[in-house]
């Protein structure tokens, strides 16, 4: 019974020099297999008496593409930000890959996490804004090299050939040298998009990452996503308004209203048939506006 | 005797000159003093411990509220009753730093204050650390866009140098009045150190106007 049923040995997976795994020499049974990436476990997220999220249960599986819709003041994008730790939550638990998050256990109780175990799971998210936030003092490749220089250790010349591989993959090998207030939106966000992969996370995160950009530049930055969740091991967790997109992307998406999951299940079935009659609102609402 | 005789002119000089001296250099020590201390004030005023961020702010209100003299006169006169011995010189240009310290943090509050919460937030999400966030994403996004504030204080505080003379440190001012009472004759030096002020308040707004554009091209602010 111990034995695993599946084991890798020495596997690796490359793409061109950016290599994903690299030997891992760790046997994976099933267990861990079916162990969730992240998990919320009754999670309550207040500000003063409002009550923005209550008593939230997600569990989202390793590679799993996961959408998130809802109107606005839904507590959708809370639900990223309290994953990426932006926000601190008022109860329960998070899980990220088997550990908790903002918690550590201590003789079987969960105590609040030191800033070293905050900072050792927080390294396997990465997330991505509606507004970019790129160092506007720093050039592309700059940005890309920053968190793994100072925080991954990496030599500068290690750092910036992986900087220059993710540039190539998002398509902006060209605009390397350029500062953030030189590229186009949808430059911006590809480069965001590099810069948090730079970091090598499990689950990356995108937060409106298309809300705040000129029509004619969705399509660059969703096909990027759209390679990304072909490409790469990655749980994908997005707060996304681009219904077409979700439902072609997404392995399942959540309906969320009031702070609460109202709905959630594969797209076709919740997008195109919803059973609730808060969902079927604000499709058709969406739906018209276009 | 007429109103003005340039032989007083040519005899002042030396004085004038040992004075200017004096000003030039409390005006760039204490400044340096007010640049470092005022940025480390800023920093602390950050502290996510609100009893150390409150008691910065009362310490920062203190000081702003009280008069420079009065402080550079306790210093001096009412540190040697306890015997606290504190020579003229440091005296003058370490309160003169502090006073302007208290001004110069409030300047970079405003310059932090300003940076985007955006940017503290990627450096959440990209895992960086307290002081690696501050050093490289944050103050060189806020100390570009303040320089001109800051430089405002660095002339404002060369024109309250001769303070220092209430302290007997011999400063330009101070050297003009000395000569004028030797020689039963002030217009010559006064206009002198006026003219003198001038122009150096003139180049100093000059310089930091200079290190403004070059601080905003080289982090590419606008």
């Amino acid at each position: 019974m111990n034995e695993p049923r599946i084991r890798f040995e020495n596997a690796a997976k490359s793409y061109g020099s950016l290599t994903v795994l690299d030997n891992p020499e760790t046997a994976c049974n099933e267990k861990v297999m079916n162990e969730p990436m992240v998990r919320f476990e009754n999670v309550t997220k207040r500000y003063g008496a409002l009550t923005v999220l209550d008593e939230l249960n997600l569990d989202i599986a390793r590679n799993e593409k996961v959408c998130i819709i809802g109107p606005s003041g839904s507590g959708k994008t809370t639900v990223l930000r309290m994953l990426m730790t932006l926000e601190q939550i008022q109860g329960g638990v998070i899980w990220v890959d088997g550990e908790p998050l903002t918690h550590m256990q201590k003789n079987g109780h969960l105590v609040p996490a030191s800033d070293r175990h905050l900072r050792r799971v927080r390294s396997k998210i990465g997330m991505v804004f509606q507004h970019f936030n790129l160092f506007p003092h720093m050039t592309a490749l700059q940005n890309c090299m920053e968190a793994p220089v100072s925080v991954l250790g990496l030599p500068k010349k290690q750092a910036e050939e992986r900087a220059a591989e993710l540039l190539d993959m998002v398509g902006l090998s060209d605009k390397r040298n350029h500062f953030p207030i030189q590229l186009s939106g949808g430059q911006k966000q590809r480069v965001a998009i590099a810069r948090a992969l730079a970091m090598r996370p499990k689950v990356m995160l995108f937060d409106e990452v298309t809300s705040a950009l000129d029509p004619e530049l969705i399509g660059e930055v969703l096909n990027v996503i759209r390679k990304l969740g072909a490409e790469h091991d990655l749980t994908m967790l997005m707060v996304t308004h681009q219904m077409g997109f979700a439902k072609e992307f997404s392995d399942r998406v959540c309906f969320f209203y009031g702070g609460k999951i109202v709905e959630q299940g594969p797209p076709d079935q919740l997008l195109g048939n919803p059973q609730n009659e808060r969902t079927r609102q604000f499709l058709s609402a969406v739906l018209e506006a276009r | 005797m007429s109103k003005w005789d340039w032989s007083y002119v040519w005899e002042a000089l030396p004085y004038l000159y040992r004075g200017a001296i004096v000003t030039v250099q409390a005006t760039v020590l204490s400044f340096a003093i007010a640049l470092v201390l005022g940025l480390i004030i800023a920093l602390i005023r950050q502290s996510p411990n609100r009893y150390v961020s409150t008691a910065m702010t009362e310490v920062v209100e203190f000081i702003r509220s009280t008069p420079l003299l009065l402080q550079v006169f306790f210093v001096y006169f009412v540190g040697p009753q306890f015997g606290i011995l504190i020579p003229a010189w440091t005296a003058g240009i370490s309160m003169l730093g502090i006073h302007y310290a208290a001004y110069c943090s409030e300047v970079y509050r405003a310059g932090i204050l300003a940076v985007e919460e955006g940017q503290w937030e990627a450096c959440t999400a990209l895992n960086l650390s307290r002081i690696r966030t501050w050093r490289t994403i944050i103050l060189p996004q806020a100390i570009p866009p303040i320089v001109p504030a800051l430089g405002n204080y660095f002339v404002g505080m060369f024109k309250e140098t001769p303070i220092l003379a209430a302290i007997a440190i011999l400063e330009m001012l101070q050297q003009a009045k000395i000569f004028g009472a030797n020689n039963y004759r002030y217009t010559e030096a006064i206009v002198m150190v006026g003219f003198f002020f001038l122009v150096f308040s003139l180049a100093a707004s000059a310089i930091v106007q200079s290190v403004s554009i070059w601080l905003n091209r080289r982090y590419r602010l606008q």
